[in-house]
């Protein structure tokens, strides 16, 4: 056993609201340049849907993750070594930009330089690639609340894979199409097939907390990783001629901040935590034969922080006091694996991806409110999920290899919540049997309410700053943000300043003084820079401070 | 033949200084101009591909124009290394030489020349594909298309299929091989056909600009590969050691 830390999130699609917040501060932190455009390291995209670019998920067509060769050993299914290699000098598997969007601007200087007209000049739509006047065909969420899904949503590979045993079940009509969000960013794989695919080996993955970079330094432009990630997490930058991907916002998290998507989510459905895994046994788990096991394997790699025997080997393996204090706290752990109500996204892709999804009740409890029956029945919601095969199938298909068995604990944990709080709410007796019909007690139940609907912010997010100790390995890598380098993803330049989680606090205060004259605490945040935490200034103070 | 006639001419010590001083400026320039260039423009070192743009040409293309340069690559190498002594020790005469290699280096060489047409084509046609076309690009398409050109006219010269054929082995073999070992013959390289001294000089400034352009992206060829671990894991990098402050990973946005 060899004990790992690995920054997951999990994600509550029942509150996805798609607003798309996280995909905008998102792209204005990282991908606001010239040559990613076009890359949205956050995307929401509506299910069903193509989802973006377009049919990623169809690993027939992309050819994206691993697969096992006869002989049982993992291979990536783009192929292998020597034929990639022969071949690197073109590489037909790779996305066009027309697969993903052209992006545009408008020529808003039509508007600006205008002579005085009799009709209102119109700013037209000019690639941002080439410069040319375009048409507008596609974007990054161009079926966005189903539209043209009439046409879309009977192309998405999901449906199409669910579709041969439910053909006539399915259809887009408006009255029954069922609908979620999918907020998406890069997995941060334990078994990443873009750091695998990678020929220079510019691409690796943190051992301090799994983050799975780029060293900007050290991409060739091979585009072999966007091939290689089954998610078209891995974008290539076509100015700079090298691959770019989310962060992890690792500046951050290193300061023990969540990521900009998590903080700025008005949903606020992100979770941010450690997971603590056996690193040794990552090939064996991914390996395994059928793919409908791939998640139970993926569970079992994740260790329990507080069994003894694992703590004591991770102080062996050096993991930090502190973060194995937060693992033990860690929401993400508690949501996947003591839950088991968040699952993983296509654990078939063999990645073993780590941001998790806890499915949507959503559009089961909308489609039983409308046939007029109650929806916060737990017998009726109950029933319901397993009459209403779509959804429940569907979701199979995105978390589980098509296996309905965990979709429907995971949901089934979800709706007894729902009818045990409702009971609770109102101030009815609350019927025990209810957590003990998922397995859970009503103390359970109650903690896990408490993590899903209130949701604080310091337990949706537990991030452990990196450790002043080991502050040479991840403490001074230089916060890309801050400095001259930008938003760039240099393993480590040189650093314009020292960042870290003391720093980080250090700094603020100096910058608060200079900006207040004095230090600011949470009671007195201003409202562009508050983080949830405190009142803000110019807030009504209603309530007192969460800490 | 016009052009034998004026290479007979005698070679004047102009030249001759020309053909020992040249090779030895371009592999200085070529050797710090990478060396340079690894240090202060890593993040720079790409192949810069323009795949995302467009991939049904460049499927076709682009492997054909490698295939094709690199099998011209290994045939430069056969030919100017290895003396023709040598392989008349092993009993090949010329004449089986050539009638082994012509064939394929007409198969290499067709292969890069329709492989390379065909990236050109694409470069001026796709919009988008012409857009992001760079100056750096621009010159070092015209030195590599020069240094075909040139090639395929003297490779024409020496087969003999038009004429009576030039024995390169003898006289620009001879002249690269004493460039290499330190003691240049510039003589016997300055009485050489004209079209194999044009077809020199400007692969000699192709190779000086080489570590300027996107070129680099050769001596990166990632063999590596095939001897690691699928995944990599790291904690820091040592820090690269420049007095100049890296270049910032990105470029401001150009359009908006
Ligand atoms: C084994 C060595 C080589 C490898 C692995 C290699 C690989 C590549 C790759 C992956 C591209 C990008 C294609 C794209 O997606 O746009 C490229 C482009 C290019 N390579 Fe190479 N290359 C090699 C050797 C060479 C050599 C020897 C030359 C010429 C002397 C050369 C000249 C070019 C040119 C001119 C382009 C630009 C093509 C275009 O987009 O117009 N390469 N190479
Ligand atoms: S999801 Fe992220 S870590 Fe996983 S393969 Fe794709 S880019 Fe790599
Ligand atoms: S910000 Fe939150 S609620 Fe809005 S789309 Fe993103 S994940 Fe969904």
């Amino acid at each position: 056993m060899k004990v790992m830390a690995q920054v997951g999130m999990v994600m509550n699609l029942d509150k996805c609201i798609g607003c798309h917040t996280c995909s905008v501060t998102c792209k204005q932190a990282w991908t606001n340049r010239d040559g990613v455009e076009y890359v949205w390291f956050n995307n929401v995209e509506t299910r069903p849907g193509l989802g973006y670019p377009r049919a990623y998920q169809d690993q027939e067509k992309w050819k994206g993750g691993w697969e096992l060769t006869k002989r049982g050993k993992l291979k990536l299914k783009q192929g292998g070594r020597i034929k990639r290699l022969a071949t690197i000098f073109s590489n037909p598997l790779l996305p066009e930009v027309k697969d993903y969007y052209e992006p545009w601007t408008y020529d808003y200087d039509t508007l600006l330089n205008s002579p005085s007209t009799e009709h209102t000049p119109v700013a037209t739509p000019r690639s941002a690639i080439s410069g040319e006047s375009m048409k507008i065909q596609w974007s990054a969420n161009w079926d966005d609340n189903l539209g043209g899904a009439p046409e879309y949503a009977p192309q998405d590979p999901v449906v199409k894979k669910i579709k041969d045993d439910v053909t006539d079940r399915i259809k887009f009509e408006f009255e029954q199409a069922f609908m979620f969000y999918l907020p998406r960013i890069c997995e941060h794989c334990l078994n990443p097939s873009c750091v695998s695919s990678c020929p220079s080996g510019a691409m690796y993955k943190r051992e301090e907390d799994g983050i799975v970079l780029v060293d900007q330094d050290a991409c060739r432009g091979w585009r072999q990783c966007v091939t290689g990630c089954p998610y078209k997490k891995v974008y290539f930058n076509h100015n700079t001629g090298k691959a770019e991907k989310c962060t992890m916002c690792y500046p951050r998290i290193e300061a023990g901040q969540p990521t900009v998507c998590s903080e700025t989510c008005v949903g606020r459905l992100r979770y941010l935590g450690l997971f603590l895994y056996d690193a040794d046994r990552v090939t064996a788990a991914a390996s395994t034969p059928n793919e409908q096991d791939l998640y139970e394997a993926q569970l079992d790699l994740i260790l329990d922080p507080h069994d003894p025997a694992v703590i004591a080997q991770a102080r062996r393996d050096g993991i930090q006091e502190d973060w194995l204090e937060a693992a033990k706290k860690s929401p993400v752990y508690t949501l996947a694996k003591e839950y088991r109500v968040a699952l993983p996204f296509h654990p078939e892709y063999r990645t073993m991806p780590m941001v998790w999804y806890i499915p949507p009740l959503s559009p089961v409890v909308d489609a039983l409110r409308e046939t007029g029956n109650d929806a916060e029945d737990a017998d009726n919601l109950f029933g319901a999920l397993r009459s209403l095969r779509i959804p429940v199938e569907y979701l199979a298909e995105l978390f589980t290899a098509g296996d309905v068995a965990p979709v429907l604990r995971s949901l089934d944990t979800l709706s007894a919540m729902r009818a045990y709080m409702r009971d609770k709410n109102i101030g009815n007796d609350t019927d025990d049997t209810i957590p003990a019909r998922v397995g859970l007690s009503e103390a359970q139940m109650l903690a896990l309410y408490r993590l899903l609907a209130v949701a604080k912010y310091e337990d949706r997010y537990v991030i452990p700053p990196a450790h002043a100790e080991v502050a040479a390995d991840l403490d001074e890598m230089g916060c890309a943000l801050d400095g001259e380098g930008g938003p760039g993803q240099f393993a480590a330049p040189p650093p314009p300043q020292r960042v870290s989680a003391e720093s980080f606090h250090m700094l603020k205060a100096v910058r608060d003084e200079q900006r207040y004259g004095a230090a600011v605490t949470s009671a007195t945040t201003d409202l562009p820079h508050w983080n949830g935490k405190g009142v803000a200034l110019g807030m009504p103070k209603v309530r007192k401070s969460d800490d | 033949m016009i052009l034998a006639d004026v290479a007979a001419t005698e070679p004047s010590a102009a030249m001759e200084i020309l053909w020992i001083a040249l090779p030895y400026v371009v592999m200085a320039t070529m050797i710090t101009g990478l060396i340079w260039r690894y240090r202060y423009d890593k993040f720079g070192w790409t192949t810069r591909s323009s795949q995302l743009y467009e991939k049904s040409i460049l499927r076709i293309a682009s492997p054909l124009f490698h295939y094709g340069i690199l099998a011209v690559i290994a045939g430069h190498f056969l030919g100017l290394m290895i003396p023709e002594s040598w392989t008349e020790a092993l009993g090949i005469s010329e004449h089986t030489y050539h009638t082994l290699t012509v064939p394929l280096s007409l198969t290499a060489g067709a292969c890069t020349i329709v492989g390379f047409a065909l990236l050109i084509y694409r470069r001026r046609t796709v919009t988008r594909v012409l857009e992001r076309t760079s100056t750096g690009d621009k010159i070092m398409y015209v030195f590599l298309g020069l240094a075909i050109v040139l090639g395929v006219l003297v490779s024409w010269y020496a087969s003999g299929i038009f004429g009576e054929g030039h024995n390169y082995r003898e006289d620009v073999a001879v002249w690269f091989r004493s460039v290499l070992v330190f003691q240049p013959n510039g003589a016997i390289m300055a009485a050489a056909p004209l079209p194999f001294q044009l077809h020199a000089i400007a692969g000699m400034l192709l190779f000086a600009i080489w570590p300027f352009t996107r070129l680099v992206h050769v001596f990166s060829v990632p063999l590596q590969y095939l001897a690691r671990p699928y995944v990599v894991y790291r904690k820091r990098e040592p820090h690269p050691t420049g007095s100049r402050a890296p270049r910032r990973g990105w470029e401001p946005s150009r359009r908006d």
